[in-house]
């Protein structure tokens, strides 16, 4: 029990990378997750297809809270494309709890979460509500 | 009478199992409480030996069946003080109250209001939603104070003459708060409205007598009564139930069907439609006939000791939501820890063998008014024990200590 609420993982939730809101942004999502109330506000400012600054808000548990910390430090400069890329790499990570080259960093301390099912949404959601803000900015329909 | 911890600890196989290395120590009973091993005989015994579908056959395990499930019902209606042709089987209270909703609430005419409160279940919120958009009536809600406890001092301006019906928890799933009752009996008839009791919280905890709550619908589910799940019952006045048309057809809820038209059963049946869940309805007639015979005046002060230990032994940082003492409640506590996700404690809690809820307790309207994403929550039954008050306030401090960023 305790790996899941290793140093690392603490520590991300508690740095917090780009928490908070921004003024002004080009758009904002919040999502819910309905099993345990996690929420996750997102606000983006593009530069074409790319992420030029991103501010989160997480109403949620430490594993969101984390979650998004690793968005707000990795997700600068990104496309969608990469941000699904990103999604489908922690899903897979959640999922088998193998890790795959091309994970983000700070990533891989979420394998633990793996052998707990019930939290892979509070991990997932701030990637989620990621890629449906990137989908809706660029006036795309959602899969 | 008198309680023996030990002997009803000793009734539930499953209290002696351990998580990793810990002993289980199970206080999640407001959301599902453990089956007695006798309870689950009852069901063994019935699939094993009486086993058929119940009001059709004539062969000796149809008799055998019908019996035990009629059985049951008279039971249900004894623990509630009722008679049994006034108990309905449902799956439980969500499926009681929306039975309520679709067959009630055909009676209704747009206009016509509907009086719930932001303490509810959604299981009493969300029925009620669809009956608004299905038939156009008014749906007004009682207010919850900043402390979690329903305030009914605007009770006289929202109980209109146009209210049909106030629908609100016997007992909050949250907080463990009882309804102050004599208001809205008050309010509810100086207008002809009707009452609807979810007492999915209060059913537990001992026989109740209904009549004397003055209400018109009462519901509840078996499996947080030591019963199997897929289980429950709703109780209303036999000329309700008549006055009240079928919300579900099929077989059993019929007199005479032609291709033409359709004569109903009298209720309850013409409320079970289909083949009902005869097992799980004997296995609640054995679970609440096992609770009628206990000493209740000794369990009551026995949760209530427990419920005290715990609002006494919580760390200062902790904030309790809903009665901070022993009066009008059940023993259920939610509390906040302030900075701390109430599944982050209730995870790591479960590293100790503490099994409790955190989230919102689908009360998501009650969450976003007091400003909270969810709380924890700690809920006894009577096998609960000192040991499971130590486990919890020890893991608390523990998981506090692991989480805490000041």
């Amino acid at each position: 029990m305790t790996e899941l609420y290793q140093d690392a993982i603490v520590a991300l939730a508690k740095s917090a990378t780009r928490a908070g809101r921004l003024q002004p942004a080009d758009a904002s999502l919040t999502r819910d997750n309905p099993l345990c109330g996690d929420r996750v506000t997102l606000d983006i400012r593009l530069d074409g297809a790319r992420i030029a600054e991103l501010a989160h808000r997480v109403r949620g548990c430490l594993l969101c809270e984390a979650a998004a910390s690793v968005i707000g430090a990795q997700a600068i400069g990104k496309t969608a494309a990469d941000i699904e890329a990103a999604e489908r790499g922690v899903r897979a990570l959640l999922e088998t709890g193998r890790k795959d080259p091309a994970l983000w960093p700070g990533l891989e301390s979420f394998s633990p979460v793996h052998d707990y099912a019930s939290r892979h949404t509070c991990v997932l959601l701030p990637f989620e509500t990621l890629r449906e803000l990137l989908s809706q900015a660029a006036g795309r329909n959602t899969p | 009478m008198s309680f023996d911890l030990a002997a009803i600890r000793a009734q539930f196989p499953i209290l002696s199992r351990r998580i990793g290395n810990a002993p289980l120590h199970y206080l999640d009973n407001a959301a599902t409480a453990q089956v007695p091993e006798f309870v689950l005989d009852a069901v063994h015994r019935f699939e094993t030996t009486s086993r058929a579908n119940v009001l059709r056959g004539v062969h000796r395990l149809a008799e055998e069946a019908t019996a035990a499930y009629a059985a049951a019902r008279h039971t249900v209606a004894h623990y509630l003080n009722v008679p049994a042709a006034e108990i309905v089987f449902t799956g439980g209270t969500t499926g009681a109250i929306n039975l309520v909703a679709r067959s009630y609430g055909e009676l209704l005419a747009p206009g016509d209001e509907i009086v719930i409160s932001e303490l509810e279940h959604h299981s009493n919120i969300v029925p009620w939603q669809l009956l608004r958009d299905r038939r156009g009536v008014v749906l007004k809600v009682l207010p919850v104070r900043d402390d979690g406890s329903l305030n009914l001092d605007g009770l006289e301006e929202i109980v209109t003459a146009k209210c049909r019906l106030i629908a609100v928890t016997h007992a909050s799933n949250v907080t463990g708060g009882v309804t102050d009752l004599g208001s809205i009996r008050a309010a509810a008839k100086a207008v002809g409205a009707r009452i609807l009791l979810d007492g999915a919280q209060r059913a537990p905890h001992g026989p109740i007598d209904v009549p004397a709550l003055g209400v018109d619908f009462y519901a509840f589910s078996g499996h947080k009564a030591f019963a199997p799940h897929g289980i429950g019952a709703l109780w209303a006045r036999r000329a309700l139930l008549e006055e009240m048309p079928p919300f579900m057809g099929g077989g059993e809820m019929i007199r005479t069907v032609t291709m033409e038209r359709t004569a109903y059963a009298p209720p309850p049946h013409k409320f079970e439609a289909g083949t009902p869940p005869v097992a799980q309805a004997i296995g609640l007639g054995a679970a609440l006939d096992w609770l009628m015979k206990l000493d209740w005046p000794a369990i009551s002060g026995h949760e209530m000791r427990l419920t005290q230990r715990v609002l006494d032994g919580l760390p200062s940082r902790v904030r309790v939501i809903g009665p901070t003492g022993l009066q009008q409640r059940m023993p259920v506590i939610s509390f906040d820890v302030a900075g701390i996700h109430p599944h982050d404690i209730c995870q790591l809690l479960d590293a100790d063998g503490v099994a409790m809820r955190g989230g919102h307790h689908c009360a998501q309207p009650l969450m976003d008014r007091l400003g909270l994403a969810g709380t924890v929550r700690a809920s006894f039954a009577l096998y609960n024990s000192e040991e499971d008050v130590q486990a919890l306030l020890g893991g608390l401090d523990r998981a506090i200590h692991r989480l805490a960023r000041s």
